[in-house]
């Protein structure tokens, strides 16, 4: 048991950030072509990762890469929680945890436009925090237990009882992932108002550090999408993957097709589409129960 | 030693301390010593009792004292005296309302008293494992604020020149203040429970207002009218219970076995408990508290005044569940909780951040007591403890910052970590122990929100998690400031007594231990309070694997900012400046613009007041939950009669 725990915590390190990285080229790939690009190899990601380790890394001060360092590391730990079959809720604690470590980071530089990077991270974890939670929550009403093990092993899939939470879950991950719309605290492309925001004043290996913990963090959101589909059946595992592509494919379309919104339309929207739909879902679920 | 004894000597040595405190006009080293060894004498005697309670496996022998002739004759002198200190006073400064709440609380219960009404003949005192605790967070919180003050309020009177030092009167109070705690801890008898209830809302009244200027004395009038105005509907709890029901122990009221309807004097207990603890629509008093010294405000705050109410909702909770009362005073807590997270956002002095936030985590703590339940209990008691201790630090430590910095607004903290390293590491342990992951108050919310899933209430489930997200928010930025790294700045002089330290060091590692220590408290501390209150235990709320994994996060955290330094990683690093789309003018803070000038550069918080701002959100708030109260009151209380 706790072995098998081991080996899936192992699978997790040693894939994700291939699996991440992929996605992120896959990413780029299909704007292209959205933008009628031809847009860079699948690979390309890789290749920036690996030039950005081997350039001379310049920081403003000592402590931002004792921060991206623990945000780097505690993102990893908060995958692997989840992937071993943890505790729904403490995952998301870490989680929370470990972003408030990549604020502080640029918090630290003093810079203008990381320190309004991260201000807006902030404004954006405080939106999507509640959603969350909503979806630890809502798994624990569906299935009766926060153990990712337990989940993954009901009769009936989660999005059956909680598409509320779903719906919500999709919401919010576009502000997760930061793509527009919401991708507030940084932009994917530079001379922008923000310049890139949270990581303006990041470079180098540390740089390359803040994108492999962003690759494990997909590969921990897209397991939560297949959180909803995944049943005992072995057969579910391939429902789950497709609406990971699915969910990620319309991620990338959302972020092509809207400009950027304003904070507080970001705050109302968000909050509302969480009180509306995973809100109105779980008064449905507590009266059925 | 008898713990009886302890027990009175605990009760009333902080009384004869204050008055030799008092006699001591001048701060000097010999009042520090008096009050170092008599707060250490307190310390020691509370945790001896509370060490004695929690081993003893068996609390029914701490019921004591059913004859009680001359102390009660001493209670009643000392009601008649506090009503005609507050009559005295609120002539003086002309506010008539607080003579009318005064007698409305006091003449009633003395008329009781004295026409031989009360009920007689049982068990005064009660040393539970809940009072245990309880003695524990005000002998050991408490004792070390009061340490604080005796430093803290000579350095106080070095930068308010314009203010009366009469710091032997506010210390006096401090201690006057504790010995009124441990009775109200102590005592089972609600007249008693009443008397020290009094004490401390005028003792509140009275730090408040220490400064004597116009809004000190506006501000503490607040708190008297709306504490009195708790008093008074704890006077007529105390008299339905003995006039009406025959009976005059708190535990028989909360006895869960009991065959006595007791939901009228649970509701007006429990609203006096609202307007002790500060939820809406009595925020306002804690609010204006803040103008008193630092000490007053972290012995309000934290150890003693708003953990009364809570005290008390944690006690009336059996008999809360399934109940209106029960659903109100939940509903109340929670809507507190999120709006003060909100309003918490929108200000930028310290204090008043830890104001909002003390508000929001006693909303939570109300909400918990509220549902009724065990595990609700559980998280309410983990949450008193946690608060305790973190925010008593915080106050501590933003007391010495406005000492060495002259301000204590947050903005005023950028780069906090160069200027004053030690403070700014204590305040960060602070601030992490108030809202991250694996520190203590989190623990507490995580069972909280298990306990409001498992009780089935929806509302305070969406309540807890939109105001975890502000929760977040508002610590986080205040965090980021302080972690702020300015080029070419200095460090400033840490003028910190060393009395001062005595007392933040003990906290800090207490925050550090309590992260290890909670399943252990959990298992002797909290599971007997539920055995006694509910009789029965529950399995662990936070259990096996997760706390393994909890210990793994808390030594990550500490294990690699110590491992990167033997590492050196980031040392061989090139430095730069940050980026300011332009050139920089030699640091971070200059750059020079497109005429060649050269400009100055600083990035404030965000606050966002117009958006929910106090001028737009508090007002309707306190309207809302006035209405809430409202309908708690005449439904049960006007249903009942």
């Amino acid at each position: 048991m706790t072995a098998w725990m081991i080996v899936k915590a192992l699978i997790y390190i040693l894939l994700a950030p291939l699996i991440g990285g992929m996605l992120s080229g896959l990413d780029r790939v299909v704007s292209a072509r959205m933008q009628g690009r031809q847009g860079p190899p699948v690979f390309q990601p890789f290749y920036d990762v690996n030039k950005l380790l081997h350039k001379q890394t310049t920081v403003v001060n000592s402590i931002q890469v004792l921060f991206v360092t623990v945000y780097l590391i505690f993102t990893i730990f908060t995958g692997t929680l989840f992937f071993a079959g943890g505790d729904m809720l403490l995952v998301f604690f870490a989680l929370s945890m470990s972003e408030v470590m990549l604020v502080l980071a640029a918090f630290s530089t003093n810079g203008p436009y990381s320190i309004m990077g991260a201000q807006r991270e902030l404004l954006q974890m405080m939106c999507y925090e509640p959603m969350t939670l909503l979806v630890a929550i809502g798994f624990y009403y569906a299935n009766g237990s926060f153990m990712v093990d337990d989940l993954i092993r009901t009769q009936v899939p989660a999005i059956v009882q909680i598409p509320g939470f779903f719906i919500g879950f999709v919401f919010i991950l576009i502000i997760k992932l930061r793509k527009s719309p919401f991708d507030l605290s940084t932009s994917h492309h530079m001379h922008q108002e923000m310049v890139k925001g949270l990581t303006t004043d990041l470079s180098g290996s540390n740089l390359a550090l803040v994108e492999i913990a962003e690759w494990y963090d997909v590969v921990l959101m897209l397991g939560i999408v297949g959180m909803f589909f995944i049943t005992a059946n072995p057969i579910s595992r391939i429902w789950a993957i497709i609406s990971c592509a699915v969910v990620f494919f319309l991620c990338t379309l959302i972020d092509n097709l809207f400009p950027r919104v304003k904070y507080k339309t970001m705050l109302i929207v968000t909050w509302s589409v969480i009180l509306v739909f995973a809100g109105t879902n779980l008064l449905i679920l507590n009266v059925l129960k | 030693m008898a713990i009886p004894n302890v027990v009175n000597f605990l009760i009333l040595f902080p009384f004869v301390l204050a008055a030799l405190i008092f006699i001591q006009k001048e701060a000097t080293p010999l009042r520090s010593i008096v009050i170092i060894l008599g707060g250490f004498t307190i310390m020691i005697a509370a945790v001896y009792v509370a060490v004695n309670v929690l081993m003893s496996g068996d609390t029914s022998q701490y019921m004591y004292l059913t004859e009680t002739h001359i102390p009660d004759k001493f209670v009643i002198a000392g009601e008649i005296f506090l009503m005609c200190l507050v009559c005295f006073l609120s002539i003086k400064y002309k506010k008539i309302y607080a003579i009318l709440l005064s007698l409305v609380g006091t003449i009633p219960v003395l008329w009781m008293d004295l026409s031989g009404r009360v009920v007689e003949g049982n068990t005064h005192f009660r040393i539970d494992t809940f009072a245990a605790v309880m003695y524990l967070i005000v002998g050991i919180v408490g004792i070390l604020i009061c340490i604080y003050a005796s430093g803290y309020m000579k350095d106080y009177h070095h930068h308010h020149t314009d203010v009366q030092d009469r710091s032997n009167y506010f210390l006096a109070l401090m201690f006057v203040f504790l010995g009124a705690m441990f009775g109200l801890i102590s005592s089972d008898n609600l007249g008693w429970i009443y008397f020290f209830w009094e004490i401390t809302s005028v003792c509140s009244f009275l730090m408040i207002g220490y400064t004597r200027t116009q809004e000190a004395v506006d501000n503490s009038f607040r708190a008297l009218w709306m504490n009195l105005l708790g008093g008074c509907g704890f006077a007529a709890g105390l008299m339905y219970c003995n006039i009406a029901l025959g009976i005059s122990n708190l535990s028989q009221v909360t006895d869960v076995n009991g065959t006595i309807t007791v939901i009228v004097p649970v509701t007006l207990f429990a609203f006096a408990a609202l307007t002790k603890s500060a939820q809406f629509p009595f925020s306002r008093w804690l609010l204006g508290a803040m103008v008193a010294p630092t000490p007053s405000s972290a012995l309000l705050h934290s150890a003693t005044m708003v953990k009364i109410g809570v005290y008390m909702l944690i006690r009336l909770s059996p008999v809360m569940e399934g109940t209106l009362t029960g659903v109100m005073i939940t509903v109340i807590g929670g809507f507190t909780f999120f709006v003060a997270s909100l309003l918490a956002i929108t200000v930028s002095d310290g204090k008043k951040v830890l104001a909002y936030s003390t508000i929001s985590n006693l909303g939570l703590i109300t909400a918990c007591a509220g549902t009724g339940t065990t595990e609700g209990v559980w998280a309410a008691v983990m949450l008193v403890l946690f608060h305790a201790v973190s925010k008593s630090l915080l106050f501590q430590t933003v007391g010495d910052i406005e000492n060495c910095m002259h301000s204590r607004d947050i903005e005023d903290m950028h780069g906090l970590i160069i200027k004053l390293p030690r403070l700014a590491f204590i305040m960060i342990i602070g601030i992490c122990g108030m809202f991250m992951a694996p520190f203590g108050m989190l623990v507490s919310k995580w069972a909280a929100l298990k306990s409001f899933v498992d009780s089935g209430s929806v509302w305070l489930v969406l309540f807890l998690v939109f105001g975890s997200g502000s929760t977040l928010f508002y610590w986080a930025k205040w965090l980021g400031k302080i972690c702020t790294v300015i080029h070419q700045s200095f460090e400033l002089e840490d003028i910190t007594p060393r009395s001062e330290m005595v007392s933040m060091l003990p906290l800090t590692t207490m925050i550090i231990v309590m992260c290890f220590a909670f399943p252990w408290m959990s298992a002797h501390m909290i599971q007997p309070i539920l055995d006694e209150a509910f009789h029965t235990n529950i399995p662990d709320v936070i259990g096996g694997s997760d706390v393994i994994i909890m210990m793994i996060m808390v030594a990550m955290i500490f294990a690699i900012p110590i491992g990167s330094r033997f590492l050196s990683i980031g040392k061989n690093s090139k430095m730069t400046m940050s980026y300011v789309a332009g050139v920089n003018a030699g640091d971070d803070r200059h750059y020079i613009d497109s005429f060649g000038k050269e400009r100055a550069l600083y990035m404030s918080n965000w606050y966002m007041e117009d958006f929910f701002g106090e001028k737009k959100l508090l007002w309707p708030c306190i309207w809302i939950s006035t209405v809430l109260v409202l309908v708690m009151l005449i439904v049960v209380v006007g249903g009942a009669i």
